[in-house]
């Protein structure tokens, strides 16, 4: 039981955030809310990929005198072009919220719908 | 013969080195001419691999020189080769087309930008389709994504912009569920090369990781091609994108998609079924096949009822893109010929409705069907044209929608899968009922009293239109392409067995690590250029 819960500590902790993200995406209706909520969602993501690479008792992957376990580096290696790309989400998302800001004085995702549907009755 | 070694690299790198060199090309009919040459030159590397491909069958590329499973490698095979065909082809003509209706749509500054967003989105389109490894995927799905979200957005209306938010909210929960299921698979199997990943699965075939990382896989790649009920996002980013970015995404971007789908699920993860496997909803049918089905009735049925000609559209495309998951989903090579030929036609039809579309909002400024009263006089070379591919999309013989739905129903009487056969019957029906309504208001209304006189469209974009059009018309006749290329990639996919792979790890990394590898739950240490 302890084990189960200490033991794979980060790969709950992993599980947290990626449902905490995911929720926040799906049910805030706040445009800025909901790209924070998806940036969680793929720092789960990250923490997945880097605790998976972990080699227990091994150290860094530098080619060393008395080193013979190393921590697999291709997960963290993987992890920064995620990174990047999570980057690049974020900005796009945020300048779309501003645009969507500056054309439709609001951020909230019910009072978006209103004004789209009013546009949607008018030809 | 060096060149054609090289050229599954330059399929890809050509667009990309290409794509920031636009920007600097201050005029926007600059920018469109090198867009177009360099599409038209990524066309030709294409055709020459599929001519290579016939001739000596699959062959690989390794990037920089790192020999696979360690370094990322490229694999052309026959599927591979006939959707890169596919993919420039359409790139090609919608670039052609582009030039006077980008000018009309997006603003006069955004121009160079937009044929750099568009020639990345097709380096990743390309990416997706050309590279062997998993990872590798991920990324080029993140480059293609992200430049067509910004596309959606140069939009004139607001809505363009909620449109790409939404889509990016939700193309990013796909993307990212897949990069969690190829995380899983990396966690059991220590390997991202797609073949290595084939070779190496069946041994853990049986654990919960790998079907968890099945059950992400399937999600992420269903929201990224929009398979019932996962395509909320793709209404709203068809209709308010700029035409020629409508067009382009309708013809390609889903269909790369659902490659990416048979390429996982039946490559990757084909040794151990896992397609067949997914669970089953009705009888023996998996869930994938009655989604299919849902989307083909949903998709038309809503089609019938949007007055905006794009939206319509859009929803008849997630009718089609059932066809072709419905045609994969029956896991035979009349069935997997069925969904790749409809893929090609789909992408000509669709791909002509919309440039068709696009050349109205030109000259009328709207798509509404309010607005369209008798456009088939006012507009007669442009609506002819729509007119072709429209009877297409119903599956009228003579057509190549008709080839499609041919292979589809006898695919599905093959297996005695008579629900799907009366699905795609039903479907087409639904198609008669929203084509007749255009062509009701487009035919046998007179316009409006006090219409202006509009003039056709520009040649650059009715020449496209036209050639799209008419190869609607030669592959309903003439199959021995389409089909043909289908059947190869279709049996090829189906029978797909990974090569013997090397023996032993990688022989640099032994000496490093004078044979003592990593214990734990991580995989050995493993080099490559990712």
């Amino acid at each position: 039981m302890l084990e189960t819960v200490l033991g794979l500590y980060n790969y709950w902790i992993v599980i947290v955030l990626m449902m905490a993200g995911f929720y926040t995406v799906i049910v805030r209706g706040n445009l800025v809310k909901k790209v924070v909520g998806l940036n969680i969602f793929q720092t789960s993501v990250f923490l997945l990929y880097i605790t998976m690479g972990t080699v227990e008792g091994g150290t860094a992957p530098i080619v060393d005198a008395g080193a013979d376990l190393y921590t697999n580096p291709l997960p963290s290696v993987l992890i920064l072009t995620a990174i990047v790309v999570g980057i690049a989400t974020t900005a796009l998302g945020l300048a779309l919220t501003v645009r969507i800001r500056e054309s439709y004085g609001t951020l909230e995702e019910d009072e978006i719908i209103e004004i789209e549907d009013r546009m949607d009755g008018e030809v | 013969m060096p060149l054609v070694q090289n050229l599954p690299a330059l399929q890809v790198v050509l667009p990309l080195v290409a794509a920031p060199l636009c920007l600097f090309l201050r005029a926007p009919r600059l920018a469109w001419l090198f867009a177009l040459a360099v599409s038209a030159a990524a066309f030709a590397i294409a055709v020459s691999l599929t001519v290579s491909v016939t001739e000596v069958g699959a062959f690989t590329y390794a990037m920089g020189g790192w020999a696979a499973p360690w370094g990322i490698e490229y694999v052309i095979d026959p599927l591979d080769s006939f959707i890169l065909c596919l993919v420039t082809g359409i790139a090609t003509l919608v670039l052609l087309y582009a030039g006077p209706s980008v000018e009309a749509e997006v603003p006069h500054r955004l121009i160079p930008a937009f044929y750099v967003l568009f020639l990345l989105c097709l380096t990743g389109l390309l990416g997706m389709v050309a590279t062997g490894d998993a990872f590798n995927l991920f990324v080029f799905l993140e480059i293609s994504s992200l430049s067509t979200y910004a596309l959606v957005a140069m939009g004139r209306d607001p809505r363009a912009q909620t449109a790409a938010y939404r889509y990016l909210i939700l193309g990013t929960l796909g993307a990212t569920f897949y990069l969690i299921g190829v995380g899983l698979l990396y966690m059991m199997t220590g390997t991202l090369n797609m073949e290595d990943l084939a070779r190496r699965i069946p041994a853990v075939a049986d654990t919960r990781t790998i079907s968890v990382a099945i059950a992400f896989l399937a999600v992420g790649l269903a929201l990224k091609l929009a398979l019932f009920p996962l395509h909320k996002w793709l209404p709203g980013a068809y209709t308010h994108a700029p035409s020629a970015v409508t067009a382009f995404l309708a013809a390609t971007a889903t269909k790369v998609a659902i490659y990416v789908l048979v390429r996982i699920f039946f490559t990757v993860l084909g040794p151990i079924e896992a397609f067949q496997t997914l669970p089953a909803a009705v009888h023996e049918t998996q869930v994938v096949g009655v989604l299919a089905i849902i989307a083909m009735l949903s998709g038309s049925a809503v089609a019938i009822f949007q007055p905006n000609l794009k939206r319509l559209l859009a929803y008849s495309s997630l009718a089609q893109i059932g066809y072709m998951v419905l045609g994969i989903s029956m896991v035979s090579v009349t069935g997997m010929t069925a969904g790749l030929v409809h893929m090609v036609n789909h992408a000509m039809m669709k791909g002509a409705l919309f440039m068709a579309l696009g050349a109205v909002v030109l000259r009328i400024g709207s798509p509404r069907i309010e607005r369209l009263d008798g456009i088939g006089a006012r507009m007669p070379v442009t609506m002819a044209a729509f007119l072709i591919a429209a009877l297409s999309l119903i599956g009228v013989p003579g057509t190549s929608g008709f080839v499609s739905k041919l292979y589809l129903v006898r695919a599905a009487l093959e297996d005695q899968h008579w629900i799907m056969a009366a699905a795609v019957i039903v479907s087409s029906l639904l198609a008669i009922v929203y084509v007749w309504r255009i062509v009701e208001v487009a035919y046998m209304r007179s316009p409006p009293a006090d219409a202006r006189p509009v003039r056709e469209a520009p040649l650059v974009m009715l020449a496209p239109l036209w050639v799209l059009a008419l190869a609607n018309v030669y592959f309903g006749l003439e199959t021995t392409w389409t089909v043909g290329l289908a059947e190869d990639a279709a049996g090829f996919i189906l029978t797909y067995v990974p090569g013997e792979g090397p023996l032993s790890e990688h022989p640099a990394l032994e000496e490093l690590l004078e044979g003592v590898n990593g214990g734990g739950h991580g995989p050995a240490a493993e080099e490559g250029a990712h």
